[in-house]
């Protein structure tokens, strides 16, 4: 090792060798792929990245329920559900364009460290060529940022915070599910005939993106009629008892509290709330009222009893009547045994809704696919018309605003539907100040 | 060579050839053989085990050598991430810099927690760094939230200034690149009806992983090492010679912290995002696990642990019941189903009893850990040889005799 004399023509000959070697697997490589992962053989690959623990994994094992009843119905297996009612009629039975539906699981841990790992190990091992899930926008958003630079499609399942669309947008990502501006736009005017124009709110805030843009969204519709914030108070995610933040609201002075909480979160808050009396309190010569903006049945079953009366918004409720609510609902139950989540609703459109995108695309490119959805407009997905806005690849529906049901018959009947808001109500400008300092950018198909 | 002695020098030789040829080594099952749901030869996976390797490395030079054991290492992965991921934020999307200020920063903070948590020792420091880290993790979620973004974590936006690398004119995100050549790029060669994925960012981190590990091995063999063994072995009969030992301490403390700081910088420039949860306790018992599985105080012990738990963790939670089903599908239906019941509580989400079933095993029968087994192996290796030796010219000595034994 000591004595290796470097010539001239020595360096010449290794740096041929060196420069050969190289360039030698470029040779080699498969260099026919035009996007990340093109898929090559008879069968495509999706992944499915939920949480299947921490504070979101009921809503995570519900999505990955629905994912598997949706790649059941794309291969032409079971009754069909959704494809029957679907406005668009391209998608036959056959998977999608002829390939038969594969997918991969991963756990999230609703953690984005994690969630971006096993989303990772979905591309680079998997061959995954579209990632969806998520129970979190922190999560969500990051993973989202992965699929931009990967060059994959990202389906957004249960993201609820206006980031995900609005200053995190990414020109590679779609999101099916309602935001908490569309939840505040929905809410304000039901809140104010109930409650009236005079009320003070306090605020319990998940700490972290979508509190966050929930709390500013809230808050500003409801001052915009009248009403007061007394406090903001942040919590941290999966806190677990909520007690030493449900005290000092009684001393506030606010006769409204908003909880600002999802998932198991929303759970131990408002039973300690309620356990607390707030709800047999008067202040201000007014019963105390709880909101929580962002309801889900998961949740009100966790709840139990604790949520009677108590107002919120959803993006979709098993009761609905129309046929592809319907539909979903009979196929799901008859695999599963129980009616399905909006979490579960919300995923299996977005999956239905890629499959059909590259249909009518006619590729997998990430790019063709972000073309067909984009102001794409649909029917028959359970909330009525709707458009997937080019601008932010939000998509514009009617948003539900429930209550807790005072004498539910069964487990699973245990919201009402109180209002259907029409989409005009919740459409906002693209530019909105609530969304704006982001950019799409240019899809990027990878490779 | 180096300034190592010949076994030394051959050791890292095979640790350089080992980690050249990773990606084909991790690729050892072909394409639909079936088995290829254990491949773990694609890029994620390597890098993360050339990270957590030199992060295992570092810390097993603290644990490993003065026996002090910290449970607050992630705090340094952390607060590496953080440094990282605003340097690719202010000034440029060169990895270089950011791995150099993330050592800087994590190395200032271990000056900071090992001077007070290095007062005392045994199961006290260990409170004490635990303590420290925890604080870290809570002040990134609350106070801190405008430098780490708490939940949400910190990530890359088109906004961001990057004064060195001048404006971007394209509307997507920059990639990390060491002098231009992108982490992200790699190149793809297929042979054996393998794909084997050559990528720049695990070779990136395997080079600095292989400076590491010769670093380690140094200080292993110099004569600081040999003061920081005194220490494990009994810092009483130190402090009565007249010797100081706390500058000794320190210094390991620190340079551990250094390596933990590097191994953060590295995560974040494969993937710049740096998250609170890097901090969390967890974060922390997982290097601890890492080196005693693999064997603390050895030099590839850690490494090899950072490995094996890297992989359980991507490759075992990927096993799901619909693969579980594909696999037992030729079972009679009930049994079928009652063994993928079993199987799905170690795979997919219930990975983690796997790696708790291994550690207990590793930790009751092996307690050097993983190097251990490998030496138990060699060595009845050897015994298995010498018998046959023994036959051909047996000798008398090797007989036992009872009047032998003395009285």
């Amino acid at each position: 090792m000591s004595n290796s004399l470097l010539t001239r023509r020595g360096l010449l000959k290794t740096s041929a060798v060196a420069g050969a070697g190289l360039a030698l697997p470029t040779i080699f490589t498969s260099g026919a792929a035009a996007f990340t992962n093109e898929p090559m053989g008879g069968t495509v690959t999706l992944g499915f990245n939920v949480p299947q623990s921490g504070a979101y994994a009921d809503e995570g094992a519900d999505e990955l329920r629905a994912y598997e009843l949706a790649v059941e119905h794309l291969n032409g297996e079971g009754d069909g559900g959704m494809l029957n009612t679907f406005s668009s009629k391209v998608l036959e039975g056959n998977g999608i364009l002829g390939k038969k539906v594969q997918y991969v699981t991963g756990d999230t841990q609703t953690k984005s460290d994690a969630a971006r790992a096993s989303a990772k190990s979905m591309i680079e091992k998997d061959g995954a060529v579209m990632i969806t899930g998520g129970s979190s926008s922190g999560v969500a958003i990051a993973v989202q940022g992965l699929c931009q630079e990967a060059g994959v499609i990202f389906m957004a399942g249960l993201t609820h915070s206006n980031d995900t669309t609005g200053k995190d947008k990414k020109a590679n990502g779609f999101r099916h599910f309602f935001n908490a501006y569309m939840s505040a736009a929905a809410l304000a005017p039901v809140l104010k005939n109930l409650y009236g124009t005079d009320r003070t709110a306090y605020h319990l805030t998940a700490d972290y993106s979508w509190g966050w843009t929930q709390e500013e969204s809230i808050a500003a519709a409801t001052e915009a009629m009248g009403w007061k914030t007394a406090e903001k108070v942040r919590t941290p995610l999966g806190a677990g008892d909520f007690s030493s933040y449900i005290a000092p609201v009684l001393n506030s002075g606010a006769d409204v509290l908003v909880l600002n909480h999802y998932g198991g979160d929303m759970v131990n808050s408002l039973t300690n709330a309620v356990q607390f009396g707030l709800r047999d309190k008067q202040v201000n010569g007014k019963n105390f009222e709880i909101v929580v903006p962002l309801y889900s049945r998961l949740m009100a079953r966790g709840a139990g009893k604790n949520v009677a009366g108590i107002h919120g918004s959803t993006n979709w409720h098993w009761s609905l009547q129309d046929d592809a609510s319907k539909a979903f609902v009979k196929s799901f139950g008859t695999k599963y045994g129980f009616p399905p989540s909006q979490a579960a609703h919300t995923v299996y459109c977005q999956t239905l809704l890629y499959a059909d995108a590259v249909a009518r695309g006619g590729s997998f490119n990430p790019c063709a696919v972000a073309e067909a959805l984009e102001g794409f407009e649909f029917d028959g997905l359970g909330n009525g018309k709707t458009l997937y806005r080019a601008e932010d690849h939000q998509c514009f529906k009617d948003v539900l605003v429930v209550r807790g049901k005072e004498n539910p018959e069964s487990e699973f009947d245990l919201l009402e539907v109180v209002e259907v808001t029409p989409a005009a109500q919740v459409t906002y400008d693209a530019d909105h100040p609530m969304f704006a300092g982001g950019a799409l950018g240019d899809c990027n198909p990878g490779a | 060579m180096l300034g190592l002695n010949k076994k030394d020098a051959t050791f890292l030789l095979i640790v350089v050839l080992l980690t050249l040829f990773t990606p084909i080594i991790m690729q050892p099952f072909a394409a639909n053989s079936g088995l290829d749901q254990f491949n773990g030869g694609y890029p994620d996976l390597m890098q993360k085990v050339a990270i957590f390797g030199i992060f295992a490395v570092g810390f097993n030079i603290l644990f490993g050598l003065t026996g002090y054991l910290s449970f607050g290492h992630a705090a340094f992965l952390g607060v590496g991430s953080y440094a990282a991921v605003w340097m690719f934020k202010l000034l440029t999307m060169n990895v270089i810099p950011a791995i150099l200020l993330a050592m800087v920063v994590s190395g200032l903070l271990a000056v900071v927690i090992g001077f007070i948590s290095l007062r005392r020792s045994g199961i006290y420091f260990s409170i004490l760094t635990l303590a420290f880290a925890q604080m870290c993790y809570k002040l990134a979620y609350s106070v801190l939230t405008p430098i780490t973004n708490g939940e949400t974590g910190l990530q890359l936006a088109l906004s961001d200034p990057r004064i060195l690398d001048g404006t971007n004119e394209s509307a997507s995100l920059p990639v990390t690149n060491i002098f231009g050549l992108a982490m992200n790029s790699s190149y793809k060669v297929e042979a054996l009806n393998r794909v084997f994925t050559f990528n720049v960012g695990f070779y990136f981190c395997g080079i600095v992983a292989i400076l590491a590990f010769y670093i380690a091995i140094r200080l292993f063999r110099s004569p600081f090492g040999m003061m920081l063994r005194a220490v494990k072995t009994n810092q009483q009969r130190m402090n009565y010679m007249g010797l100081n030992t706390r500058p000794y301490t320190l210094a390991a403390f620190v340079i551990s912290g250094m390596y933990a700081g590097l191994a953060g910088g590295l995560l974040a420039a494969m993937d710049p995002l740096a998250g609170a949860d890097r901090m969390l306790w967890t974060a922390s018992g997982e290097v601890v696990i890492m080196t005693i599985l693999g064997g603390a105080g050895t030099l590839m012990g850690p490494v090899l642990g950072a490995g094996v738990i890297k992989y359980l963790e991507n490759i075992f939670s990927k096993i799901n019941e619909s693969v579980l089903h594909s696999w037992f599908h030729w079972l009679p239906d009930g049994l079928e189903h009652a063994v993928v019941w079993v199987f799905a509580r170690f795979t997919g989400e219930g990975w983690h009893l796997t790696l708790g079933l291994t550690f207990m095993l590793v930790v009751t029968f092996l307690p050097g850990g993983l190097v251990e087994g490998t030496r138990r192996i060699k060595s009845l290796m050897a015994r298995l040889r010498r018998p046959k030796a023994g036959r051909t010219e047996p000798k008398a000595d090797d007989q036992p005799s009872p009047f032998k034994k003395p009285l």
